[in-house]
């Protein structure tokens, strides 16, 4: 039996009196690309969000339930230390705009204040920038700033920013969703070689990518998880009738 | 006949297009007469004894505003130390908190503030300042002036917040970064260049205040560093020596006007460069 990285246990999120997640209960394996699935308005984003303690930074919005990223109840931990441990990239790249490519990579570490010696550093940025597949595109252009690369580009820039904390867990909340076909299938094809080091969890509503990529597939729909298991067998053999008729695109 | 209406149509369109060139033009004589006229009176006063040498008394040949050009000098540095972090930081403020009760009441205080006639608060840092400090004074001056260069810092600072976006902050969020961190580190370099925009602006804008001097500075023929002593300011200059009845103090005081458009102008061209050169890309 594969370890778990990250459990929850009866997990609401609310938007004011909003319940945007319902009572959502699963366990995320270790090393395996796990997909969040659901219509738009489902409360995907907003589940991931409560995975690294994004969700309370809006007014108004509280978590019930538990969270445990390996064992330990992150509810229960300093916010920074559970977003230090568990990556986040979004929808649209977000490179820091005054920053250099070598700098976005460290961003974690500079910004947090966190010495690093120059040779760290240097290796930090090389190793993040390779498993992100960016290094050989970028490596004479550290001095350059983000914000030059590509769209799909600056977003594998993302990925390595994240990937240089070294953290338990890596969300990619739509990653592809402001990409292009191509860029979307480099990012794809990162995400399988990536899973051989980093626990991934990937929202998406793209039925297509969700089976392209992932181990696990969870069906979220109006906030509740609706079925979750093997990513070949919901996709061929969905036991719960709203999860073959989203499959079916009849709504969503 | 449609052929007609056509033609009548392109004739208007013309007309318009006439119409608005014309007006856009005519809107630049003004600055143009301006600049025209006070370098014609004043240039010829213009030398490097001008900026540098005191006045002489009244009746002597010669003499410059070098203390007035030190005291300008001063007195935007006493209203830049207080009014550049506060305002900052209140337009930080207002970004972060679109909705809310002190943001509702800082927002009305800026945009009274932003309205007050500079005369009235002269008369106020003369109320509180100069008299419970006994005498006129580069401070209360400096105080004076940075009252006025609050407002616009702070709306600076606000509009160019606004214009990052909420992504940003999320990312560095999202690495574990404390927030006062994001916002040192990350949100504010990011506005770097409208913020010293902003604060530019509202330097160029208070160097040729007058009116809240007048009860506050209050001018000083002699060279002074001592903040809290009476010091001269280009813009008190100009008005002592335009209403005197003198026609050498008249050359002098176009002379000051010329310095003090060039330094407003020179302000406004390194604005400029700045926003171009510092523009971020997000």
């Amino acid at each position: 039996m594969e370890s778990t990285v990250l459990k929850t246990k009866k997990l609401s999120a609310y938007f004011g009196d909003n319940r945007a997640v319902k009572d959502v209960t699963l366990s995320i394996p270790e090393k395996m690309v796990t997909t969040i699935m659901g219509p738009s308005g489902c409360g995907k984003t907003t589940l991931i969000r409560c995975f690294n303690r994004m969700h309370e930074l809006i007014p108004d919005a509280k978590v019930e339930g538990k969270v445990f990223l390996r064992e330990e109840d992150i509810y229960a931990i300093n916010p920074m230390i559970v977003r230090r441990r568990v990556g986040m990239v979004f929808q649209r790249p977000n490179p820091f705009p005054t920053m250099t490519i070598y700098d976005n990579v460290i961003a974690g570490y500079k910004l947090n204040g966190l010495e690093l010696s120059r040779t760290e550093s240097d290796r930090i940025v090389e190793e993040s920038l390779g498993k992100a597949a960016l290094w050989d595109e970028v490596k004479d252009h550290l001095r350059r700033k983000g914000t030059f690369l590509s769209g799909g580009q600056q977003q594998r820039l993302c990925i390595a920013r994240s990937l240089a904390m070294a953290p338990d867990l890596l969300l990619l909340d739509e990653p592809t969703s402001a990409l292009d076909p191509k860029a979307t299938a480099r990012i794809e094809k990162l995400m399988t070689e990536l899973k051989k080091n980093v626990t991934l969890i990937l929202v998406t509503h793209n039925i297509a990518q969700a089976g392209r990529v992932s181990d696990l597939t969870a069906f979220l729909y109006l906030g509740e998880l609706v079925e979750f298991g093997p990513t070949e067998q919901l996709h061929t053999a969905p036991r719960d009738k709203r999860t073959e008729e989203f499959l079916r695109g009849k709504f969503g | 006949m449609d052929r007609e209406r056509v033609k009548l149509r392109i004739a208007k369109d013309s007309g318009f297009k006439v119409f608005v060139i014309v007006l856009s033009f005519l809107s630049m004589v003004p600055l143009f007469l301006i600049l025209f006229y006070i370098m014609r009176n004043g240039l010829s006063s213009l030398s490097w004894e001008f900026l540098t040498e005191l006045p002489k008394p009244v009746g002597e040949a010669g003499g410059g505003i070098a203390n007035a050009i030190v005291g300008s000098f001063l007195l935007v540095v006493i209203a830049s130390l207080p009014a550049i972090p506060m305002g900052i930081t209140a337009g930080v403020y207002l970004s972060e908190h679109k909705v809310g009760r002190l943001s509702y009441l800082l927002r009305l205080a800026v945009e009274v503030l932003q309205g007050t006639p500079s005369i009235v608060i002269g008369i106020i840092a003369y109320l509180w300042l100069v008299i419970s400090m006994g005498g006129f004074s580069a401070l209360s001056g400096g105080i004076a002036l940075g009252i006025m260069m609050l407002p616009v810092i702070t709306r600076a600072t606000e509009e160019t917040l606004k214009l990052i976006p909420d992504a940003l902050k999320e990312a560095s969020l999202a690495l574990g970064v404390p927030y006062y961190r994001t916002i040192l580190k990350v949100i504010l370099p990011a506005a770097f260049s409208g913020i010293a925009t902003g604060i530019l602006i509202s330097i160029a804008r208070i160097a040729g205040e007058t009116a809240p001097l007048l009860f506050t500075a209050f001018g000083n023929p002699f060279m002074n560093l001592n903040i809290i002593k009476p010091v001269n300011a280009l813009p008190l200059l100009i008005y002592n020596y335009a209403t005197s009845p003198y026609p050498e103090w008249h050359s002098i005081a176009w002379g000051a006007s010329c310095v003090l458009v060039g330094v407003v102008l020179l302000f406004n061209l390194v604005t400029r460069i700045i926003a171009r050169r510092w523009k971020v890309q997000f």
